[in-house]
């Protein structure tokens, strides 16, 4: 995945503190929620291919060039209705969302925990990258969607659309953190850290606890879906590699590094990783793969609260005792 | 033969479970009065935690009843379905939520609606935060409660999980050796909370310190190798030859 300019990181960004959410505060550790991410974001785009309309190469007012390109007489059932913005936008909140539960529903139902789940969230996303590579699948085979023309009748590329879809995500990225920080402090926050901490006991004081982690887990997948969303406009394409595995386990290492448990820390692990990613490629680009490898494993042996909670550890120092959790939701309170 | 579970609170009627072949509840049988406090007692491994375990769900019995209030059976249901019928439980090994405060555990097991949109939408009222602080004076950590639960003692912890399940307001509670740990002095004052919760609830406490079950002054139920050895006031066990020889005799 290419990270170049700040536009088109933050929804991304956004997606990555909801890693945090299901991680940090619950204690599920997905390595496939860049799979949300996906879905949201090809949901968007079969709406952008909708808009171009006569203006492609074959200049065919319903289907799509790769359709036209493949020989295809007409448009897929699953494509009716994303050339409406409301449905399609729609479809960036339900796809994820549904596929989410139901994931959810089979795994936390039958008491899939740890690696367990860490490992078919994986497979998920894998499943889904060599899906969507297959061209008779209907979403544009490994090119995916892209020669978007415009948005909600506003030309793509113009600055102005740009400007605005800069402040969407902006917004949508504010937005995130004062969900996830609702959530937080909500008495559900306090559970879901309870579970973390002791799932069977929270079972035997009457939680469900499996309710709880689908809870969690599909908000975090809706909230994933609408940054892919945001993201693809901007960045004018969607294609499979979004579904790429080491893109989720990417994100799970900015987590790491900011400081799982914490919302504003995967923000500061992803500005850090990417700093170094830059710094990397440029000098060394050989190395960056076993550089951020190392990176990982130095940080859950030696900070397991990340660059946060080594900045925790040296205000405590010199001030008076804080609570260290309710120290972390305030911060990302701040933030929001 | 459920009708001999009538009028009960908990029956257990030849209840098996073997875990690899090896039968660590075996034909175990054992009726609980309501209102009545039980003390049980025997060997490490005799399977205390394993009973315990069956009641709340989280074992299935091979074979056997296991009735709640004379009628529901509990090998059908899930720990969070067996918690909110009325059966809280104290692990052997304190387990509190250690990154939330002392106020926060006993907040979270607090009796009221448990599902996921009531806990998001949910603010403490007036009466839970009576009930709340009665709770931390009676378990005496007022002066803790902002204190987060990893910080506290070991007894404290203790404490702290008897706090818990008070606040889940159970009508039985199922306590694992509450005084593994405890000073003398932690552990007579233990005695005497629980003998305060068995005036208004059914309890039953597993427990190695006979001065404790001494204390508590009750009917003690003798387990070993899975199945009830005696079964009688403290002096009546103590004094059953079998008794003598699974405790002396090895
Ligand atoms: N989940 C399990 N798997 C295998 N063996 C178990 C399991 N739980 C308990 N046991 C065995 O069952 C026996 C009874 O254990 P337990 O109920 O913990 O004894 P107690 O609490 O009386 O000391 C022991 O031999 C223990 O090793
Ligand atoms: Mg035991």
């Amino acid at each position: 995945m290419s990270f170049t300019c700040p536009p088109t990181n933050s929804p991304f960004a956004a997606s990555i503190s909801l890693v945090d959410l299901v991680w940090g505060y619950c204690g599920i550790l997905s390595l496939g929620h860049g799979a949300f991410f996906a879905l949201g974001g090809y949901a968007m785009g079969m709406y952008l291919m909708r808009q171009i309309g006569t203006r492609g190469v074959y200049a065919d007012p319903v289907l799509p060039d790769f359709m036209v390109f493949l020989n295809w007489k007409e448009l897929p059932w699953f494509w009716q209705g994303f050339d409406m913005a409301w449905y399609a936008f729609l479809m960036v909140v339900l796809v994820p969302g549904v596929i989410a539960f139901l994931f959810g529903w089979l795994s936390f139902r039958s008491r899939v925990t740890g690696v367990y789940l860490s490992i078919i969230t994986q497979a998920l996303t894998y499943a889904l990258l060599l899906a969507f590579f297959r061209n008779d699948m209907g979403f544009g085979g490994n090119n995916g969607l892209t020669d978007f023309k415009d948005i909600l009748g506003f030309p793509i590329q113009a600055p102005g659309t740009r400007a605005v879809l800069f402040a969407a995500s902006a917004l949508m990225l504010a937005l995130g953190f004062v969900v996830a920080s609702a959530v937080v402090r909500s008495k559900l926050g306090k559970v879901l850290v309870a579970i973390r901490d002791a799932e069977s006991r929270t079972g035997f004081i009457g939680y469900r606890v499996e309710h709880y982690k689908l809870f969690v887990w599909t908000l975090s997948a809706v909230m994933a879906g609408i940054a892919g969303a945001l993201y693809v406009p901007q960045v004018g394409i969607i294609n499979p590699s979004e579904f790429d595995p080491a893109a989720s386990i990417e994100a799970v290492i900015w987590v790491a590094v900011g400081g799982r448990g914490t919302l504003i820390g995967p923000l500061i692990g992803a500005v850090a990783v990417n700093f170094g990613k830059t710094w990397f490629t440029g000098v060394l680009p050989e190395v960056w793969l076993y550089a951020l490898g190392t990176l990982f494993v130095v940080v859950t042996l030696f900070l397991p609260r990340g660059i946060v909670g080594l900045w925790g550890r040296v205000v405590t120092r010199r001030a008076a005792p804080a609570k260290e959790v309710d120290g972390s939701g305030r911060q990302a309170g701040e933030a929001a | 033969m459920t009708d001999k579970a009538e009028g009960s609170l908990l029956y257990l009627d030849n209840v098996s479970v073997s875990f690899d072949g090896f039968r660590a509840i075996n034909r175990l049988s054992l009726v609980l009065e309501p209102g009545e406090m039980r003390a049980i007692i025997g060997p490490n491994g005799a399977g205390k935690t394993t009973m315990m375990d069956i009641i709340t769900g989280k074992t299935r019995p091979d074979a056997g009843d296991v009735l709640f209030d004379g009628s529901v059976d509990l090998t059908r249901l899930d720990e969070a379905a067996i918690a909110n019928l009325g059966i809280g439980r104290k692990f052997q090994k304190p387990t509190v939520f250690e990154s939330h405060s002392v106020e926060d555990n006993i907040a979270l097991a607090l009796k009221g609606r448990r599902g996921a949109f009531a806990a998001l939408f949910h603010r403490r009222s007036a009466i839970e935060q009576d009930r709340i602080d009665a709770l931390l004076a009676t378990i005496r950590l007022s002066d803790k409660r902002d204190l987060l639960a990893a910080r506290l003692s070991h007894g404290q912890k203790q404490w702290l999980e008897i706090g818990m399940l008070l606040a889940q307001e159970p009508r039985l509670l199922l306590i694992d050796e509450p005084a593994a740990g405890m000073t003398d002095a932690e552990t007579a004052e233990t005695a005497s909370l629980l003998k305060e919760i068995a005036k208004t609830q059914s309890v039953v406490v597993v427990e190695h310190d006979m001065t404790f079950v001494r204390a508590l002054g009750v009917k003690v139920t003798v387990l070993h190798e899975g199945s009830v050895l005696a079964e009688g006031s403290l002096d009546a066990v103590s004094a059953n030859p079998k008794v003598i020889e699974v405790y002396l005799g090895r």
